[in-house]
This record gives structure tokens, C-alpha cells and sequence, in this order.
């Protein structure tokens, strides 16, 4: 770990102290910490729910947000919350549509996607000349937040997260398994959308700070990596959040002693290490696929596995020959 | 409007570059690829900002790069269709790599103000040279033509995997072809309509047209003939209104089929054309 200040001396004592020389610094290492929290929980359940598509959508329609705040003249923040609100309800209206399946959902994100980076682009058109703004609108300000987006953004990331946890279980056997979940009465869509507005509120306090374009690496790779070395959800989540916050504050620490930005370190971090549990994790297990989260045998007695199969005959769309029942 | 060089200059190359956008968005919409279409588009900005960081010629950044990760996401194969962790995973990372080429770029070069980034991120069909636009008309044409080739091997493995495998066809081959083509086509599209915007020209005009349609040849005619129109008409609408930029009129118009198709979908009483079930084989398949 020492390794991770390569330009300045080897006594981290001293490196930490440099590091928290500047206010600038202190706030950026708190944002990033609460960032990262927040990110690593409801990215496990992105992860978990497969849903990146959607929540790379989202963080890019905080773009056209900030873009059209900043055009209107109002409060940036307003545009992120509104544009990623909206966006969360757009993407829910769009999965609905359960007959066509993936790809027709995966169509309607991207149609989705990129009207909103049309938007944004008329919007930087319309603002006129400001160019130099677009770059820190996809890829942040992290060294030059105020106190006051820290403690806005505390407040934020506690309300997502005490939303979260109160859903926590009912999303999570809803993601695992939907079928099970309706049949069991779990309000399955309302979860679903109820997630999209809790990931959107993230993501638009997020972008702030990271940028449209980077919010998504703090979202997906600390919890596809946890989910590579867990398949226990309660130890997975706490992995994933330890993960992005420490790539995220690694990130900034090397980002400070090298000329580099902190976007770049934070996801090189996070890949690095993804792909070196990805490696250990085929290398010890080469016939097993990825593992995925999967409810701890001795939990839920009340799940009853035949109802799986009445309830799944019963959905729409599921009448297909027995060809790719493998996959 | 004609009367202009650079409007018929757009037409040119935008023609082209929007019917092998729509061709080849109809298959990555059946192959529920979206998302590896989505990352293709970012890794084409991210190597044009590579590109421009070292100082090389962009198109050249541009083609290493999409077709480098396309040929790595086809050779994936099955496991690339299924799981859009990795593909995310990838694509934060390269959006990383990205940003670091625009810190050097942007630092590097004093008088770049991130004019090239953002013409980079969302295109300058209007101010494309006569070359610029005969290249991208002629890049386009022989994407076409590769996607001809395989059209049909391609929609049966696209459709059905396993009977394409069990009739001899080389699917892992295909899939890998045709990441190829489409990485090729984003590459050259990027100049056009740029790179964040590509994926309105792959995903509207084959939505849409997988909506309206089951009919494999008949939808991608369809998909080819949207974004053709949506090129025309947000061309024409972004001459005719002057603070429209054309690719966010071109993304527009492409939008608004989309959604006409949406809703014809959704308030249409009886089943889909072609006679078949409202659960069509097509649609089915792809369920899995």
C-alpha cells in the first residue's frame, strides 16, 4: 500500500500530512468517502440487479441537467436532482415493457441516452462559448468542492442510504429472483422503480463531484468485484463499499503527487483490481462461472420453489422452445 | 439549401454514414447489444482523445481503438451478450483513460481549449471537408457491404445460437465480424455525428424498427430507412433553426420515431405484422 505514493517519501505519516495540508484536500477526501459509501451500496444492488446500462444512463443525463441548470440560471444541484428524477422515471416506464424483452428495454435506454446527450448539447450550445465548463460537467470538480457541498452532500448520501436499507431486503429478494418475489407478494415493480429514483438520487449527487461520465466507475467496478469474491449479500455489500473507498481515496492520494487527473487514477484503481480478482478467481476456480449473489441457503423458509414455475409459465413472453434454456 | 458546399457535404457523408448506422443498429438491437454499442461509442471517444493527446492523426486513434475493444467484446462472444458487468467495468475504466487524455491534451497544447474534445463528443457534420465527407460516404458504403455479406449466417446466430452452431455456421467468427464492422462504423461516425450522439443512430432507428416489425429483412430496411430520414430531417431542421446543433436535431428526430413506434406498439389491439403471435420467436429469443 505504501507503494501508492511513489513521488513523495516513503513515511506515510508525512505523506498524510501533506495530503491534508489544504482544505481543498480535506474536503475533496470527505466528499470522495461519502461518495464512495453511497456508491459502493447502490452499486452492489445495480450490479446485482444488472442494471448498468441504466445507471450509465443516468449518470448521463445529469449532464444535460447541470447544462440546463446552469442555461436557466438556476441552482446546478436542482438541475442534477430534476434531470436525474426525471431520467429515473423515464427508465422505469421504459423497462415496463416486458414484452420485448432485453432488447427492446436496452434500445429504449439508449434511444433514452442519447436524446438527453442531444439536450445537453444543445443546452452548452445555447449557453454559448463556455466550453472549458463541459469538461468539468462530464468529468468533475473534485478538488474544488466547498464545505458546504460536503455537508449537503452527507445529508444526501444518508437519506439514500437509510432509503436503501429500509428496501434493502425486499430489493434484494426481488432481484435475485422477481418471480418468487411476486408470487411471495413482494410489489416487485414499485421496488424497481422506487431503486431506479434512489440510484438517480446517487447519481445526481454524485456527477457533482466526479462528473457525468465518471460516476458510473465508482457504481460498477468495487461491486462487480465484490460480487466476484462473495456470494454472501450482507459481506458483498460491505466489500463493495470498502472497495470504492479505497480506490476512491487511493485515487486522490496518487492524483495529488502525480500530474494526472483523479478520474483517471480512481478507475485504473478500480480495474486494476478488478480484473486481478477476476484472474485469481478463474485461476482457483476454472470450471465454476462468476458467482452471483444468491439468498444464504438457511434464510427465507417461506420461499417456495415450486411456485417458480407456475408464476414464470404464467408471465408474458415465456412461451419459447427448450433451445436456449442453457443459457 | 444545397447551394452550400458544407450542407452538401453533410448530406453526403451523413446519408451514408446514417444508413450503415441503422443496418447495422437493427442487429445490435436483435442481439440486445445496446450497451456494447453505448461502450464502442465512448471508446471512440476516448481514442480520438488518445490520439490527440500523442499527437497523432485522430482517424487513426479513432480505428485503433474501436476496432481493437470491438474485436475484444465479439471475441467474448456468448458471455459479452449476457453480462453487461464486464462491459461496464471495461467502459469506466477506458472513460478513466479518456479523462487522462484530455488532461494531457487539454495541458499539452496551449491554444486547444477543449474545442477538439467537444467536437470529438458530439461531431461537426457541418464543418466536414469534401474529402472528409467522400471518405465517411465510402467507409460507410463498404460497412454496408461486410453486413451484406454476412447478413444471413448473422441473423440466424443472432436469432438462434445453438441450431446456427449445429448447421455449421461460425458464430463466435460472426460475432466477432461484426463488432468489427460496427466498431469500424463508429469510428467514421464519430466524425459525423460524434461520439456521444452515435448511439442515438444505433439504437432509435433499430428499436424502432423491431417495434414495428418482425420481419428480419423488412425491419432492417425499416431500421436503415429511420435513420436515414432522422439524418435528413435534423439536417434540414438544424439549417432551417440556427441555434439547433445538428446533432442534437438529428438525435431528435430519431427519438421521436422511436417513441411514435413506442406508442403505435403499445396502443395497437391486435397482434404485430406478419401474422404471427403478439410473442413472437423473434421477440421470445431474445428474452433469454
Amino acid at each position: 500500500m505504501s507503494v501508492s505514493t511513489p513521488h513523495v517519501s516513503w513515511d506515510l505519516v508525512t505523506d498524510w500530512e501533506q495530503l491534508t495540508a489544504y482544505p481543498f484536500m480535506v474536503q475533496a477526501l470527505e466528499a470522495g468517502a461519502i461518495v464512495a459509501v453511497m456508491a459502493g451500496a447502490i452499486g452492489w444492488f445495480m450490479v446485482l440487479r444488472r442494471q448498468t446500462f441504466a445507471g450509465h444512463t443516468l449518470a448521463i443525463i445529469s449532464f444535460p441537467g447541470a447544462a440546463a441548470a446552469t442555461l436557466a440560471a438556476i441552482p446546478i444541484a436542482i438541475g442534477y436532482f430534476g434531470a436525474c428524477g426525471l431520467g429515473a422515471l423515464a427508465l422505469a416506464a421504459v423497462g415496463r415493457d416486458g414484452r420485448n424483452g432485453r432488447a427492446g428495454e436496452s434500445a429504449a435506454i439508449g434511444t433514452v441516452q442519447a436524446f438527453a446527450l442531444g439536450l445537453g448539447f444543445l443546452f452548452v450550445g445555447l449557453y454559448g462559448g463556455q466550453l472549458a465548463g463541459l469538461e468539468s460537467l462530464l468529468f468533475g470538480t473534485f478538488l474544488g468542492i466547498t464545505k458546504g457541498q460536503v455537508v449537503t452532500l452527507l445529508c444526501i448520501a444518508v437519506a439514500t442510504l437509510l432509503l436503501l436499507a429500509a428496501i434493502a431486503r425486499p430489493l434484494f429478494f426481488a432481484s435475485v429472483d422477481a418471480s418468487v418475489a411476486r408470487a411471495g407478494g413482494v410489489p416487485t415493480r414499485l421496488l424497481g422503480v422506487a431503486f431506479l429514483l434512489l440510484l438517480g438520487m446517487a447519481v445526481a449527487a454524485t456527477a457533482e463531484i466526479t462528473g457525468a461520465l465518471l460516476v458510473f466507475a465508482l457504481l460498477v467496478t468495487p461491486a462487480a468485484t465484490a460480487q466476484l469474491l462473495t456470494a454472501r449479500p450482507a459481506l458483498g455489500l460491505v466489500l463493495s463499499v470498502v472497495l470504492a473507498f479505497l480506490v476512491t481515496w487511493l485515487g486522490l492520494g496518487i492524483a495529488y503527487f502525480s500530474p494526472y487527473p483523479v478520474g483517471f487514477w480512481v478507475t485504473s484503481l478500480s480495474f486494476g483490481l478488478y480484473v486481478l480478482v477476476r484472474l485469481a478467481v478463474e485461476l482457483r476456480h476454472p470450471d465454476r462461472g462468476r458467482p452471483t449473489a444468491r439468498p444464504p441457503g438457511r434464510g427465507r423458509p417461506n420461499v417456495r420453489i415450486p411456485g417458480q414455475r407456475t408464476t414464470a409459465a404464467g408471465g408474458p413472453g415465456q412461451r419459447t422452445t427448450a433451445g436456449g434454456a442453457g443459457v | 439549401m444545397l447551394g452550400h458546399e458544407f450542407m452538401r457535404n453533410a448530406y453526403l457523408a451523413g446519408t451514408f454514414v446514417a444508413l450503415a448506422c441503422g443496418a447495422i443498429g437493427w442487429f445490435v438491437v436483435l442481439r440486445a447489444q445496446v450497451f456494447a454499442g453505448d461502450a464502442l461509442s465512448h471508446v471512440a471517444f476516448a481514442g480520438a482523445l488518445g490520439a490527440a493527446a500523442i499527437g497523432i492523426d485522430i482517424r487513426l486513434g479513432l480505428f485503433a481503438a474501436t476496432l481493437a475493444v470491438g474485436a475484444g467484446l465479439g471475441g467474448l462472444g456468448e458471455r459479452a451478450r449476457a453480462d453487461d458487468v464486464v462491459i461496464g467495468t471495461v467502459f469506466a475504466w477506458i472513460l478513466g483513460l479518456g479523462a487522462l487524455f484530455l488532461s494531457i491534451f487539454v495541458s499539452g497544447s496551449s491554444g486547444a481549449d477543449g474545442t477538439a474534445a467537444v467536437r470529438v463528443l458530439f461531431g461537426s457534420i457541418l464543418g466536414l471537408s469534401a474529402g472528409d465527407a467522400r471518405l465517411a460516404a465510402v467507409v460507410a458504403i463498404a460497412a454496408c457491404l461486410a453486413l451484406a455479406a454476412i447478413a444471413r449466417p448473422l441473423l440466424l446466430a443472432s436469432l438462434d445460437p445453438e441450431v446456427a452452431r449445429g448447421l455449421g455456421v461460425p458464430v463466435r467468427a460472426l460475432g466477432i465480424g461484426f463488432f468489427l464492422i460496427l466498431g469500424a462504423v463508429a469510428a467514421e461516425a464519430t466524425q459525423a455525428v460524434g461520439a456521444l450522439l452515435l448511439l442515438g443512430l444505433l439504437a432509435a432507428p433499430g428499436g424502432a424498427a423491431r417495434l414495428l416489425t418482425d420481419r428480419p429483412w423488412l425491419g432492417l430496411g425499416l431500421a436503415a430507412a429511420i435513420a436515414v430520414g432522422s439524418m435528413w430531417l435534423g439536417l434540414f431542421l438544424s439549417y432551417e433553426i440556427d441555434s439547433l446543433p445538428a446533432g442534437t436535431a438529428v438525435i431528435g428526430v430519431a427519438t421521436a420515431a422511436f417513441l411514435a413506434a413506442a406508442i403505435r406498439d403499445r396502443v395497437r389491439p391486435f397482434p404485430r405484422i406478419a401474422g404471427r403471435t403478439a410473442n413472437s420467436p423473434v421477440g421470445a429469443r431474445i428474452e433469454l
